[in-house]
């Protein structure tokens, strides 16, 4: 029986179209093949950030009070409006993987700009509080100087935690946004059909995994002690 | 036709989109209510709830392969482990030597932790 569907699969004209390799024996085993990949490396990914996840509750159970008093320096408006920025991004880049695989090649064009759009956006809010802190010395290790005098110290290891964990998210933007430009360059040439989006389809798993890291990050770094303050 | 997984409606999209934002909201509300320790089980609940729609429907976990959806769940399991191990280390560290709990800082550790 195996032996058939391999035979047709190969006897089919879109071999070409699908860019099926020959040592899958169809092109959704080899659409199955990428997404089990794709999240092989997600999870190593969650693992990653997990462990920064690890130490900020670590930090946290020790110096509660310190990491409460850090909820004034951050601004909730800016980190809200950049939680809803990404959970938009996503939107479109859900879309523009639907768009993929409807052979709608202007609109994945016009929502892959989108998604970057916003994905720009995030990074030019996310600097914008970065400097914030620098002015207000903020930054760990560069003259560091912290309002209340008893949590002088251990605040700084919210802080750190805080340029470390946004740092490598931002990061991983930056890698986002550039997927995204080879994305639509291969979009503007035709590449992408209802038959082969797979690239469309993984690097939008990959934006959706750093929007949830952010969805994690928001509530932990900017609402710790916000009813205290 | 090729047997690719079925396509989501625009107007599932959207529905997850608003539920996302509505939490967001949401989420940034209940943290000015005073709850004590319950504040950042709610973020924490609501974060999780907002992951999961994100990873269901936008990563479209629901249409895949059951060996990825089990890739999926080994990756939280693993996570699980570091947490479990490190917190285990972390919240155990005085028991023997100590009578006091941990932590000297008040909240968090101090009461569900054993007393000697």
């Amino acid at each position: 029986m195996a032996e058939t569907v391999v035979h047709v699969d190969h006897q089919d004209a879109s071999v070409e179209a699908t860019h099926l390799r020959h040592h899958f024996a169809s092109a959704q085993q080899q659409m199955d093949a990428s997404t089990l990949g794709m999240w092989t490396f997600l999870v190593t990914e969650v693992l990653f950030f997990g462990g920064m996840f690890a130490g900020y509750a670590v930090y946290r159970a020790m110096y509660p009070a310190a990491f409460a008093s850090t909820s004034r320096f951050m601004n909730i408006v800016l980190g809200g409006t950049n939680t809803a920025v990404l959970i938009c991004s996503s939107l479109t880049m859900a879309l523009a993987v639907r768009a993929a695989q409807l052979s709608k090649r202007k609109a994945l064009i016009v929502l892959l700009i989108v998604t970057m759009i916003f994905g720009l956006v995030f990074l030019y809010i996310k600097w914008v509080e970065w400097h914030a802190h620098w002015e207000e010395h903020m930054v760990p290790g560069f003259d560091f100087q912290y309002p209340v005098p008893q949590f002088a110290h251990t605040a700084q290891i919210l802080f750190f935690l805080y340029f470390m964990m946004t740092g490598m998210h931002a990061l991983h933007m930056i890698v986002g946004v550039g997927l995204l430009t080879y994305l639509l360059v291969q979009a503007t040439r035709r590449v992408f059909n209802e038959n082969y989006f797979a690239p469309v389809e993984m690097i939008g798993l990959y934006w959706h995994f750093v929007d949830i890291v952010w969805i994690f990050l928001f509530p932990l770094l900017y609402l710790i002690g916000q009813q205290h303050s | 036709m090729t047997a690719h997984s079925p396509i989501p409606k625009v107007k599932t999209f959207v529905a997850v989109w608003a539920t996302l934002i509505v939490l967001t909201g949401a989420t940034s509300a209940i943290s000015y209510v005073e709850l004590g320790d319950w504040n950042v089980v709610v973020a924490l609940a609501i974060a999780v709830i907002k992951a999961s729609l994100v990873v269901w429907v936008f990563m479209g976990v629901r249409y895949t392969t059951t060996l990825t959806r089990l890739f999926v769940v080994a990756g939280l399991v693993w996570l699980s482990i570091m947490m479990l191990i490190t917190f285990s280390d972390y919240r155990t560290r005085n028991w023997t030597y100590q009578a006091q709990p941990w932590s000297h800082t008040k909240g968090v550790g101090g009461t569900s932790s054993p007393s000697r």
